[in-house]
């Protein structure tokens, strides 16, 4: 199963190495990882979606805190929270399907934010699972590249009190 | 206060009582030594190498319980660290190492003796830090100390540039509390985890205390004893526990393991409660996880929340620090009648021994003297090999924190530089035996150099078997005895080596009826000794936990 972990760390250089060092030192699967600065310019917030079982995640968190860096870890995965991932993917298409692919971006909501003879770059935000969907409905014109952002998450307003 | 970040590093450690430090001089920290010249409070011993002034300095820091200080220079005194850095990861040690580093405006450009060393220890320290801005160097320095120090304790690497040594710095001592936002160890147990323990203690019928590494760390021996002789539960160690209770009484067990005692190891599959206290469940302590102590609950305490259950399944989780916890506890419990598993306990004890393969000169034997002439009196440092299981065997630990090993990274080299450190941590009051192996010994016996430089009461009981003897039984068992580079058949006469160095004896024992005149000759001195005992390669440390077995699935016990 995946797990989504919300890690607060100090915006130091270093940071991302410590974390990522301890993840192979130790045999765990990072499936994705973003960082970026929060508020507080001091810190950085990581999300990191991590495949394994209960007492592996559990492993990772404590393995997490005991990083003199880490400030703070939540497993958001049973804890409300909104999560986007943001995706380009690059297709093939001519003038003869992209009209197609046009009607379908809109289903997904995506956009075009490139276009070439003989390909187009399309873009679109959502969880997961529905950047899996339109991969995967595109796939068929032919997918020549995609970079994902990995997820972003936040627990919601109410959803500490939980 | 105006000074050089040199000299603020030296004050500060001057403030926390620091005597001694151990370290090697090269050009990116001439700055640091210059300050040394001129410091009359802390002395500076010149080791003959890094790794053996990082095995000095934690082997030092374990015996007066606040971290050694070791030096190397950038680049290849560096490196020499990683080695004594990384044996004190394994073991909890606090350690402070400092490393000179190129001039932070030459970083990363491959300049002469430049390596990544804050990179290279990552996962073997507590903590690392790359000093670039001197503004920064006090802080860090005291954020350093007080991480190596406090919780589980650990190794912690400051890399300092050239520049920042010699940079001018603002310091005024610190009196405040260090505060660190993402550190903040727990030492107090959970009050209804401290509950449900004294509830599962008082209603258990067959209990046992299994007492790690954490316990010498955490000063509770006094713990453990009313434990053990109030409470009449029995107990064992790991390792690293040995040293925390005496184990000439009844109801003490000695060592578990793959090499523990056998009554120990029947001990933990009988009980039917394990309150198990500072240790980490190392798979040499537990043999197969599948069977470890099947037939009980565990209760685990410790300080670090990242040991529990990242090998053993607990019942009873408690955080916090083993003496703190384990003096809640005893607030608790009652004495309980279990006379039933006390028997028992007799019982596995006086009918279970180690098989003793004999030999012209037992090695067993004559750690067994040793104890039986010096337990009380001296601390013992030991290499790593078979006359190291040996030592844990059969000197039987009366005194508090009284053995310096290589548990979790065994490191062959560890023993000489560690009686070393812990000589001059006794301030020479007490005999340091350094047990130690024909290999072992040669990784590091250019500390013998430094030993009688200061004249430090050591006494080096070599074991030589002309072998790398531990490796050698491994092969006997698990290559069907196709024996692969185990020999040494250019090993120097040891004993004729050891005089030439001035202020040095050397002794040497080839028959049983020599071992106690010759150790109570070389006590008899307080100087620096070797003593070399020609022993044979056909010794086999008994008994073994054969890989995958469990711990009462021993080969090598005698029944009676
Ligand atoms: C630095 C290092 N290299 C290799 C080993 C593997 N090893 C474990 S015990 C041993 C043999 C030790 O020989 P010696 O010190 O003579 O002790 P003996 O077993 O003969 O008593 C070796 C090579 C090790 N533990 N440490
Ligand atoms: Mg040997």
């Amino acid at each position: 199963m995946k797990y989504t972990l919300s890690v607060l760390v100090e915006n130091r250089p270093g940071v991302l190495t410590r974390i990522a060092g301890l993840f192979a030192r130790r045999g765990y699967n990072i499936d994705s990882l973003t960082v970026g600065r929060t508020e507080d310019e001091r810190y950085s917030r990581m999300t990191i979606v991590v495949d394994g079982g209960q007492d592996i995640v559990e492993q990772v968190a404590k393995q997490l805190h005991k990083l003199i860096d880490v400030i703070k870890v939540n497993d958001i995965t049973e804890v409300p929270h909104v999560e986007r991932e943001l995706v380009f993917i690059q297709v093939k298409s001519d003038s003869n399907n992209r009209g197609e692919i046009m009607d379908l971006l809109k289903i997904f909501r995506g956009r075009v934010v490139d276009l070439s003879k003989n390909s187009m770059i399309v873009e679109t935000t959502g969880d997961c699972g529905k950047i899996d969907a339109i991969i995967n409905a595109l796939s068929p014109y032919g997918i020549k590249e995609v970079v994902r952002t990995g997820k972003i998450g936040l627990i919601r307003g109410d959803g500490r009190k939980n | 206060m105006k000074m050089t970040g040199a000299e603020a590093l030296l004050k500060i450690l001057e403030g926390y009582g620091v005597k001694h430090i151990f370290g090697y001089p090269g050009g990116a920290v001439l700055p640091l030594y210059d300050a040394i010249l001129n410091n009359p409070n802390i002395e500076h011993i010149l080791v003959r190498s890094e790794q053996a002034g990082a095995h000095a300095a934690a082997a030092y820091g374990k015996y007066i319980g606040q971290s050694g200080v070791c030096i190397g220079t950038s680049g290849p005194g560096a490196t020499n660290l990683v080695t004594g850095i990384a044996n004190a990861y394994m073991d909890s040690i606090p350690l402070l190492a400092i490393t000179g580093q190129v001039d932070s405006s030459f970083i990363g450009r491959d300049a002469f003796q430049e390596a990544d060393i804050t990179g290279i220890t990552m996962p073997i320290v507590k903590h690392n830090y790359l000093v670039k801005d001197p503004k920064k160097l006090v802080d860090i320095i005291y954020d350093a100390w007080h991480i190596a120090n406090t919780g589980r304790k650990g190794p912690v690497l400051i890399d300092i540039p050239r520049n920042v040594f010699e940079a001018t710095v603002d310091f005024e001592p610190r009196t405040d509390l260090v505060k660190i936002k993402g550190y903040k160890p727990t030492y107090e147990g959970h009050q209804s985890q401290i509950k449900k323990a004294v509830k599962m203690i008082n209603s258990s019928f067959k209990p046992l205390l299994l007492v790690g590494g954490g316990v010498n760390f955490s000063k509770a021996e006094k713990e453990v004893v009313e434990f053990v002789e109030k409470y009449n539960i029995p107990m064992a160690t790991t390792l690293m526990g040995i040293g925390t209770y005496d184990e000439t009484k009844d109801l003490a067990l000695g060592m578990i393991g793959m090499h523990g005692m056998p009554y120990a190891n029947y001990a933990v599959h009988h009980c039917d409660l394990l309150i198990a206290v500072g240790t980490r469940f190392g798979d040499r302590a537990t043999g197969s996880l599948s069977k470890f102590a099947k037939d009980a609950k565990i209760i685990h305490i410790d300080i670090d929340p990242a040991e529990i259950g990242k090998n053993v399944l607990i019942d009873l989780p408690i955080v916090g620090d083993a003496k703190s916890v384990l003096s809640e506890i005893l607030l608790g419990i009652e004495i309980v009648e279990r006379n039933e598993w006390l028997e028992k306990i007799i019982e596995l004890k006086s009918r279970n021994r180690m098989l003793l393969h004999k030999t012209a000169l037992n090695p067993q034997l004559i750690i067994q003297k040793l104890g039986d002439m010096a337990r009380d009196d001296i601390l013992i440092a030991t290499d790593v090999g078979q006359h190291q299981m040996f030592a844990a065997q059969y000197f039987k630990f009366s005194q508090e924190n009284s053995l310096y090993t290589s548990g979790g990274l065994g490191t062959m080299g560890f023993g000489l530089p560690a009686a070393e450190g812990v000589a001059l941590a006794a301030g020479g009051k007490k005999q340091v035996f350094c047990i130690t192996g024909d290999g072992s010994f040669q990784m590091n016996m250019a500390e013998m150099a430094t030993i009688v430089e200061h004249n430090l009461p050591v006494k080096i009981l070599l074991l030589n078997n002309s072998s790398l003897c531990l490796v050698k039984q491994l092969q006997h068992f698990q290559c069907d005895k196709r024996f692969s580079e185990v020999s040494f058949t250019g090993n120097p006469d040891f004993s004729a080596m050891a005089r030439s160095y001035p202020n040095m004896t050397a002794y040497r024992i080839e028959n049983e009826d020599e071992i106690e005149s010759v150790l109570k000759e070389a006590m008899s001195h307080n100087g620096p000794s070797l003593i070399e005992c020609i022993i044979s390669d056909e010794n086999l440390v008994y008994p073994i936990v054969p890989a995958k077995k469990g711990l009462a699935e021993m080969i090598g016990v005698e029944k009676w």
